[in-house]
């Protein structure tokens, strides 16, 4: 094996640019992710983050540009072909099954996209244990719409991992929440990534982002502004003209 | 005069008697044709609930399904004089055909979009058959009843055996569908349906499932009413009423279980043969109008909802 092999990114997004009618919202975007790495994506609101992440799940189709997951194209894959291969999201706005109990809404992800053809109680047992894991095992057969903001969070992230993902895009997963919530959550994402999961993590609160990232990227207007270790972006000039609004 | 007396009640009973025998037979021949509307009206809610409630497209094309059943009938009877299973079995095949065809083209729209595409099917529909000479154009058809088999005496009996026979069908296949990974999978996507995709749901197949089987079994219920009727005309046969009342049943009695629309087309149903025969026919579509909007006000979730609810407050009250 030579080090190109053990490199080749998780995932990679080439030349990558999305048009909402004549308005450009992401710039020829490219960036690899590599497996196992947490990675940091910020910029200001309406700079292109949720977009992104919309295109790499699958929900926006984009015009140029492609995206290459485990060296295999899913560009044109629709979202839970993309889903069963191992790219799991959870929405800046939570969108729980509300018709559902929280057992429930786990239980899709583990009928639809889980990997191995496992008996019932197999699942059963999984979700349990995710549960456990997120701190939501005393909710388990509570309705989706009976959960408090910070539960939701959890539940978003709860079904996402269910689906057994290689990759976990969280969405300011921590938006809204108090500072002792927000260490709760970044806890979870941060055990999470230790079980070699690549996490992206989009978030505003940059504490967070710092303590969490290997690596991040700043996006403005659509385009990548900057990337490298935490504090090289945070001390980048455009970086800090970005964020203070000049 | 006392024997006399004795003679003339007993012939005045025995005439009471016949009489009241000959009632028992119209009698019983009444409730088989009333009897069969509601049996079809079960079916159809029933098969419009697996993709108008379980997947929360609403469909308002019942008419569209219907009256092709009627016609697939009416066009195998004058060609070939096809037995009754037939025409069932081939209206099936037509109907999910027809569902196919829908889905693909109308099942990426959602929400108002599908049903107001729906609508543009019937009337698309319609207006083919409409010039359709040889199934009897606008002017309609007559259709021969071929003799009945034993063990009935009559062919409506037959037929209303054929329809209780379907709504078995459909509420077995409803039941079914809402017990297996395609009713969950329907529920997601109904719950929400970027966040289904986003979970592994391939909602695009799980709705197209839904319409192929939905249509298929609308059709099949229409076909044996060609017989029922022994007449077929577009403007009845494709009539906005079938889903109408198709739809009105299904959300009185409660889409979120598969004994809703059949609790809906019964309450539904009696109600309006019940008034049929004592007011008329016209004061329908006014009792339908106002128990839906009875319901969508004080029950959105129908009678099923409404049970539910009680049952959980009880619970609550319990605990
Ligand atoms: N479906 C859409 N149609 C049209 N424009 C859109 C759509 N989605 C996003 N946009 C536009 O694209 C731009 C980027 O939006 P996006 O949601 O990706 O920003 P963001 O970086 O996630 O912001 P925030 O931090 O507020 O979540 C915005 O100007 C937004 O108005
Ligand atoms: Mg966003």
């Amino acid at each position: 094996m030579t080090l190109s092999d053990i490199q080749s990114p998780l995932l990679r997004i080439s030349a990558l640019t999305k048009r909402f009618g004549g308005f450009t919202a992401l710039h020829n975007v490219s960036v690899d992710i590599r497996p196992g790495e947490r990675f940091g994506l910020i910029g200001p609101n309406g700079s292109g983050k949720t977009t992104l992440i919309n295109c790499i799940s699958g929900a926006f189709r984009t015009e140029p540009g492609t995206i290459l997951f485990c060296d295999e194209d899913i560009t044109l894959l629709q979202p839970h072909v993309r889903t069963r291969r191992g790219i799991a999201r959870s929405f800046q706005i939570p969108r729980p099954f509300r018709s559902m109990t929280v057992a429930e809404n786990l239980m899709v992800a583990l009928d639809f996209a889980a990997h191995e053809h496992v008996s019932v109680t197999q699942r059963r047992d999984t979700m349990m244990s995710i549960l456990n894991q997120m701190g939501l095992g005393s909710k388990a057969n509570v309705s989706a719409t009976q959960l408090s903001q910070v539960e939701l969070r959890k539940m978003e992230l709860a079904r996402a991992m269910a689906t057994h993902p290689k990759l976990l895009i969280s969405d300011e997963a921590m938006a809204g929440l108090s500072s002792s919530e927000v260490d709760e959550v970044l806890d979870l994402l941060l055990s999470l990534a230790s079980r070699d999961i690549t996490i992206i993590m989009i978030e505003h609160i940059m504490q967070a982002v710092m303590r969490f990232s290997e690596r991040v990227m700043c996006l403005d207007a659509g385009r990548i502004i900057a990337i490298g270790t935490p504090s090289e972006v945070m001390a980048d000039q455009r970086v800090q003209e970005a964020y203070l609004g000049t | 005069m006392k024997r006399n007396g004795v003679a003339f009640w007993s012939g005045a009973a025995v005439f009471l008697a016949a009489v009241f025998a000959m009632t028992q037979v119209v009698g019983n021949q009444y409730p088989f044709f009333a009897g069969y509307v509601i049996l079809q009206f079960i079916a159809l809610a029933v098969a419009w609930s697996i993709l108008g409630g379980y997947a929360g497209y609403v469909n308002f094309g019942t008419s569209a399904f219907f009256g092709v059943g009627v016609y697939t009938s009416v066009f195998l009877v004058s060609a070939f004089g096809a037995p009754l299973p037939l025409q069932i079995l081939t209206g099936a095949a037509v109907g999910a055909l027809m569902g196919f065809a829908l889905g693909l083209l109308t099942l990426r729209m959602q929400g108002i979009y599908f049903s107001i595409a729906t609508i543009a099917l019937t009337i698309i529909i319609e207006t083919t058959i409409t010039n359709w000479r040889y199934v009897g154009g606008a002017a309609g058809i007559q259709i021969q009843r071929p003799a009945v088999t034993a063990p009935f005496d009559s062919y409506v009996q037959m037929l209303f055996f054929v329809q209780a026979l379907l709504v078995v069908l459909a509420v077995a296949i409803s039941r079914y569908i809402q017990n297996s990974w395609i009713g969950r999978g329907l529920q997601a996507l109904r719950d929400d349906e970027l966040a289904a995709e986003c979970t592994g749901v391939p909602t695009l197949r799980l709705k197209l499932i839904a319409c192929v089987i939905s249509g298929a079994l609308m059709c099949a219920v229409g076909a044996p009413a060609a017989m029922y009727l022994q007449y077929a005309d577009p403007g009845s046969a494709f009539n906005l009423n079938y889903s109408v009342t198709t739809l009105a049943m299904s959300l009185i009695g409660g889409t979120a279980h598969w004994s809703g629309p059949i609790i809906g087309a019964i309450v539904l149903g009696t109600t309006q043969q019940f008034l049929t025969v004592t007011i008329s026919s016209e004061v329908n579509v006014l009792v339908l109008g106002v128990m839906l909007v009875l319901f969508v006000v004080g029950a959105p979730e129908g009678i099923i909802g409404l049970v539910r609810k009680l049952r959980g407050n009880r619970k609550e009250g319990e605990a």
